[in-house]
């Protein structure tokens, strides 16, 4: 049997520490594509994932959804690779696969036994330069991608509240586009404009490799340098900056859909971390969340769901990494016999209160306490720990930082917590946006039966 | 908290998280002294603790006109407990950075906890969920709220084609069985705090109980992490089940609503855990619409028509006949030929069986992805709960690659001629034209 290491084992050989804090371990081939190898040894498999610098931020007016497209496109074959064959190789090596397109990126993945990872880098070098984009197989997937948008979006009330408020919320900024696009948008898209997409944005100096799982880096570099290395590196267009401007005034939306329950969304544009050292209110405000909203009787769940019964649920979502600009949304759905003017009231009055009295020292103590742990737990899934390294990098931010980033969230103090509560919620850049449910036969609702409340 | 206690904490992680593991999974099994069945595996790797406690008390044994009882009484087990109060239970837990997850499906009733390992730290956990189990408080107020929330998400859900769609489903599969039943707001409103005392008191036992532990404990931390949970329990005794379903008479049911998308599902009741036939439909499937982007229905509906974005079909075995079904997603316009599609997609597997490729290649992918279903404590312990649970062999795993290897394609067609009779098969579809 296998004896773990004490703490003390590791606080009496520093050596030791120096090693393990290497890996994650990197290496950029010549082409200017990063490698990226997250050693862990729990099991014999491996994850594998291409991220690209890429995603529907980058697109344009009257095009969107076209990163997505391509997204789906990537697997319709290469001359050497038939339409669909990608899949068969990833699955007859045991492996399975996808991909994911966001607004900031494009990433492709096999999760894999470990020794197949040099057959993974074969095929997704291969399609990372030599994409067949034919015409054929395109009208084919555009539908499937139609389809993908009618089930995700036009048939859920939520996703199209969400929609239609993120276009208002912004203006100019092109997050105010969905990422599967419109469905117009699809309509009139060609082949042609994947194919230039691809020719654009698919090359090695614009795609970072991430692997974690039971792999040997040295190796992982050399095969690395094996599949990745003869591709041809090709200068990027400039990228130009786009800033939403300042937004000056409260705006609102109602969306009608086929529903029985009212939904609210608030969302406040809010700050992102840039700069790691400098920056702080990001990391103040993912503290104020976890205080609102990070346990069973978190403040938002405790007061408007369990106590006041102003609301059957309540939630607050904040990401604080993005290469656009940040958001964070306060969104519920009123309990019975109360309106969406009220769960707003009370939303408010949560964030009021913060500002106002603060947040008591064991409330923070519990929100640092869960992070901690969920450091550890993040370590069980390894999908997520590449998936980590891959999401902080294509926000602009060194993977290396990840830990002093929750050294910047341990240092979060109280009154930081007070203070962003007062200056990121005027109504000034605020958007509303509510849910207001209609019958699915179409014929006026039933009026409502008197509640108790 | 101070940085170099945290960059202390990392380094420690990088050094767990860098040993290697020994291959394969060693279930340790036994019965408490009251009767519960356990199961462990020593996962040493990280520093932390997963236990779960599956009781045979799923929708299933809802008594008729009160569906909805056995969630209700899962979910109300966390919401107080003995000395402690819903907020005391949720702080207490985040203060240790442990969760509490689980719920209900037809057959199961789960509670999980998910800690750090060390000794102060899992106490914690562990004493909230030992009572959640054994005492909980079913507070009258509590219970109102929930069943207002609940009725509301099912009214909420009776608007969603998707969910529309798997209602009736399961009511038109099962229409004798419980099964078929389904919680709705009125049966809810009628269940009162007597049902849910009576409902734990029946279901929550020892007897009834599977206890599941991964991670970082020994064998004898494992054994008195067991007792305490069962010793809490009531002794009880296996519950009869009721009489297992039978395969109905196939048909279609359609209902209207206004998505632009249909939604559509065909199947039957199929077959139930532990059935002989399990590896040869488990492979056979792959093949017809269980093996991702490289199934036959996939091919077809998907790839060579655009008719839908996701396209499956599966068998899910359950502790009494479980269903087959197939499911797809189709503008509203195109579902009566996606359907016949569909069909006839299945008649020609049914007809032909497996090709030797498609049979091979099925066989590589669920033999190799083999580790891919172990490769973290949760899925371990979501593996070894279920063998608990449904009390598979404990060789299960480490059989399970000869055992996809050994199908053959004539045991896959037998297998289907015996299980998916066309005839009997229902389709279900919610805004198809």
């Amino acid at each position: 049997m296998r004896m773990r290491p004490r703490l003390l084992t590791a606080l009496l050989c520093p050596w030791l520490i120096g090693a393990a804090l290497a890996n994650p371990f990197e290496t950029t081939l010549d082409n200017g594509l990063r490698i990226i190898v997250k050693e862990d040894r729990r099991a014999p498999t491996a994850v594998h994932m291409v991220w690209y610098r890429i995603g529907s931020m980058d697109e344009v007016d009257g095009a969107s959804g076209v990163a997505h497209v391509l997204e789906h496109m990537m697997f319709k074959g290469t001359p050497t690779v038939g339409p669909g064959e990608f899949n068969q190789r990833v699955a007859a090596a045991g492996g399975r696969d996808n991909a994911f397109t966001s607004r900031d990126y494009t990433a492709y993945f096999q999760q894999i036994p470990k020794e197949k990872l040099g057959e993974m880098m074969h095929l997704e070098a291969d399609r990372m330069r030599h994409l067949t984009v034919d015409a054929k197989e395109f009208a084919q997937e555009i539908k499937v991608v139609m389809e993908e948008r009618r089930m995700r979006t036009d048939d859920n009330p939520e996703a199209k509240l969400f929609e239609q408020m993120n276009a208002v919320a912004l203006q100019t900024h092109p997050y105010r586009r969905p990422i599967i696009g419109w469905m117009n948008d699809l309509e009139n898209m060609s082949a042609a404009d994947a194919k230039a997409w691809y020719d654009t944005w698919y090359v090695p100096n614009n795609a970072y490799v991430v692997i974690s799982g039971d792999v040997d880096h040295q190796e992982v570099f050399a095969l690395a340098k094996t599949h990745y290395g003869p591709l041809a590196a090709r200068p990027l267009p400039p990228r130009k900056q786009q800033v939403e401007p300042r937004q000056e005034g409260p705006r609102r939306i109602t969306v009608k859909a086929p529903a029985e329950l009212p939904t609210l969304i608030m969302a406040y544009k809010a700050p992102v971390l840039r700069d790691i050292e400098k920056d702080s209110d990001p990391y103040a405000l993912q503290m104020l969340a976890a205080i609102l909203d990070g346990h069973d009787a978190a403040r938002f769940n405790k007061k408007l769901v369990r106590e006041e019964k102003v609301a059957l649920a309540a939630g607050i979502e904040y990401d604080n990494t993005a290469r656009g600009p940040g958001m964070l949304y306060l969104h519920g759905t009123p309990a019975a016999g109360k309106t969406v003017a009220d769960l707003e009231a009370a939303l408010r009055g949560e964030i009021e209160r913060v500002r106002r009295d603060g947040v008591s020292a064991a409330e923070l103590k519990r929100a640092k306490a869960q992070l901690l742990a969920s450091e550890v737990y993040k370590l069980d899934s390894m999908f997520g720990q590449a998936m980590e390294i891959g999401q902080i990098e294509s926000a602009g931010l060194p993977y290396r930082q990840l830990g002093r980033m929750l050294e910047k969230l341990q240092a979060v103090s109280a009154a930081d917590v007070q203070a962003v509560a007062g200056k990121y919620f005027a109504d000034d850049a605020l958007t509303v946006g509510v849910l207001d449910p209609q019958p699915l036969d179409g014929k006026p609702r039933r009026p409502a039966i008197p509640t108790r409340h | 908290m101070k940085r170099a206690m945290i960059r202390l904490f990392f380094s420690v992680l990088a050094l767990l998280a860098a040993l290697p593991a020994t291959a394969g999974v060693v279930i340790e099994h036994w019965h408490t002294a009251a009767g519960a069945r356990v199961q462990f595996v020593a996962s040493r790797g990280l520093p932390m603790l997963d236990v779960q406690v599956d009781f045979a008390a799923g929708s299933m044994f809802d008594p008729a006109g009160k569906s909805g009882l056995a969630a209700l009484t899962r979910a109300l087990l966390d919401l107080g407990a003995a000395s402690r109060d819903e907020t005391a239970i949720a702080e207490e837990l985040a203060d240790v950075g442990a969760h509490l997850g689980g719920g209900a499906d037809t057959d199961r009733a789960s509670v999980s906890l998910r800690t750090l390992s060390a000794p102060e730290k899992r106490a914690v956990g562990l004493d909230i969920l030992r009572a959640a189990l054994a005492q909980p408080r079913f507070e009258a107020s509590i219970l109102e709220r929930e069943k207002e929330r609940t009725s509301a998400a099912l009214k909420e859900a009776m608007t969603r084609p998707h969910s529309i769609a798997g209602k009736a489903f399961w009511a038109a599969l099962y229409p004798e069985h419980p099964y078929g039943r389904q919680a709705t707001p009125e049966s809810i409103a009628a269940l009162g705090r007597d049902d849910l005392t009576a409902f734990h008191a029946r279901y929550y036992t020892a007897a009834n109980a599977s206890i599941t532990l991964i991670g970082d404990l020994s064998r004898a931390e494992a054994e008195q992490i067991a007792e305490q949970i069962s010793a809490r329990l009531p002794p009880g005794a296996p519950q009869p089940l009721p009489p297992p379903p039978a395969v109905g008479s196939g048909g279609v049911t359609a209902i209207a609503h206004p998505a632009t998308q249909a939604h559509i599902l065909i199947g039957l009741p199929a077959i139930e855990r532990g059935h002989p036939d399990f590896f040869p439909l488990l492979v056979g499937n792959y093949t017809l619409g269980g093996g991702g982007f490289v199934s036959r229905l996939m091919k077809e509906v998907r790839d060579k028509r655009g008719f839908a974005y996701s396209v499956y079909s599966y068998f899910s075995p359950l502790k009494q006949t479980g269903p087959f079904q197939i499911g797809l997603q189709t503008k509203r316009s195109q579902a009566r030929e996606a359907i016949a599609l569909s069909r006839e997609v299945l008649a020609r597997f049914l007809a032909e069986g497996p090709s030797e490729e498609e049979l091979a290649a099925a066989k590589a992918n669920l033999t190799g992805s083999f580790p891919l279903r172990l490769d973290s404590n949760r899925k371990i312990l979501d593996n070894v709960a279920v063998i608990g649970f449904y009390g598979l062999p404990l060789d299960y795993l480490d059989r399970y690659q000869e055992r996809v290897a050994a199908v053959t394609a004539a045991e896959v067609k037998a297998a289907f001629a015996r299980h998916v009779q066309p005839a009997a098969l229902r389709t279900v579809t919610v805004a198809a034209d």
